[in-house]
């Protein structure tokens, strides 16, 4: 499987903020997307999620598993809100999710055990703290199965033990043959993985 | 897709859901008519399904800017437009149009024929306007998703969806209104502008997801 951009450029309102990329991930690999503030990074997340149209250039996934059927149906996308209602409990979003996306991975218990949340699962989600609120929204990445991540800056709000944690979780999903694409400023802490800088030629 | 029919129908009924506003809205309006039209038994029967069906009308509309709202601010919106590939977007606007419907209009066709008590109205005319109510108020939720979907980026859309959709609903009202009155008064026929009734909502059943779901990809910034 590989995500592959050729000559890609995004625009917001008119304007074009980058031109001309081109980049190819493939399984197991990960893409950091780095660059100042308004340089394009969650533009660009969202071109390859397919909730904005690119300006220029294309964009494919290669080898797309059987089972999905382009790269918005085989791609996560964790952006800067959490897609959780308030008022529902922690268990009954993650369970929405899990039926709406379908193609379960881990049970609700289970992810939410991977992020050091088990005991909350009962609690409206709405009485969680910004760093908790961000896991549970982590814990969305790992009920049902999806092969692309594209993560928004991630750690928004994390504390350093669940950052660490969440570096953890990446590195699995690399290891399943996964990819990821993450707009970020501060390292993730995935060796190996390539950076792409938005905004540093001008 | 049944998940989000619960999913919508649990957030309707749960605190800050705003489904009791519309029936609430609804009371008011009917129960001040009398007061505000005098203690005319017979012009009172005479106008109740009208103002049934004016006041389930706008009390329908009250809700409907929140449908797809509440689910851009917390981002729920761009996952949905992203699952399009799974679960067909229009489809998934139906089905959340069907929960809205569930929650905030349901209870008002339940709700009517008490009303329909308080405007004086024979059995049959109170019995018409609830069969006519509830084959023609999802219509006025399915060109409201419409409306929404259009002004679901605009921070105080609520009355523009109003006054995108009220001319829509127009068609809706008439044919719900006249043939609340066919099945009372003797010359009027009741089938015609009911089947006409139950077009108009099949028609809006197809046309109002597809155009949302338009709305919607377009809007996505």
């Amino acid at each position: 499987m590989r995500l592959i951009a050729e000559n890609l450029g995004g625009e917001r309102g008119g304007e074009l903020l980058f031109s001309g990329l081109h980049f190819a991930v493939s399984s197991g690999e990960a893409l950091m997307v780095t660059g100042p503030n308004g340089s394009g990074k969650s533009t660009l997340l969202r071109i390859i999620a397919g909730l904005l149209v690119q300006a220029e250039g294309m964009l494919r996934l290669e080898g797309t598993p059987d089972a999905f059927e382009g790269l918005a149906a085989a791609a996560h996308y964790l952006g800067h809100l959490n897609a959780m209602k308030p008022v529902l409990s922690v268990d009954e979003n993650l369970h929405f999710w899990q039926s709406f996306n379908g193609r379960g991975q881990y049970s609700i218990a289970e992810a939410l055990e991977y992020v050091s949340l088990g005991e909350i699962g009962h609690l409206p989600f709405g009485y969680l703290s910004t760093g908790q609120k961000r896991r549970v929204s982590i814990a969305r990445l790992l009920v049902s199965d999806r092969p692309v991540w594209l993560l928004d800056e991630p750690t928004a709000g994390l504390d350093k033990a669940s950052e660490t944690q969440f570096t953890g979780l990446m590195r699995g999903h690399l290891t399943s043959g996964g990819i990821i694409v993450a707009a970020t400023h501060l390292p993730l802490g995935l060796e190996g993985s390539n950076e792409l800088a938005l905004g540093a030629a001008s | 897709m049944g998940a989000l029919f619960l999913r919508d129908v649990r957030l309707g009924l749960r605190a800050g859901g705003g489904a009791l506003v519309g029936i609430l809205f609804f009371l008011a309006v009917i129960a001040v008519v009398p007061f505000g039209v005098g203690p005319d038994l017979k012009l009172l029967a005479r106008i109740g399904a009208a103002m049934l069906w004016i006041g389930a009308l706008l009390a329908t509309l009250l809700g409907l800017d929140r449908l797809f709202q509440a689910d851009r601010d917390d981002g729920s919106l761009d996952l949905l437009i992203m699952a399009a590939d799974r679960h067909m977007l229009a489809l998934t606007i139906l089905v959340k149009c069907l929960a809205h419907w569930t929650v905030s209009v349901l209870p008002l066709v339940i709700a009517s024929p008490l009303l329909g008590l308080f405007m004086n109205m024979e059995p049959a005319a109170i019995g018409a306007t609830a069969l006519t109510l509830l084959v023609g108020t999802p219509a006025i939720t399915l060109i409201g998703a419409v409306g929404a979907a259009v002004a679901v980026s605009l921070p105080r859309g609520g009355l523009l969806v109003s006054v995108i959709i009220l001319p829509l609903t127009i068609p809706v009202l008439i044919f719900g209104v006249s043939a609340s009155y066919g099945a009372v008064e003797d010359p009027a026929p009741f089938l015609a502008p009911f089947l006409i009734l139950a077009a108009i909502t099949l028609f809006f059943a197809v046309l109002g997801p597809v155009a949302a779901a338009a709305a919607l990809r377009s809007s996505a910034d």
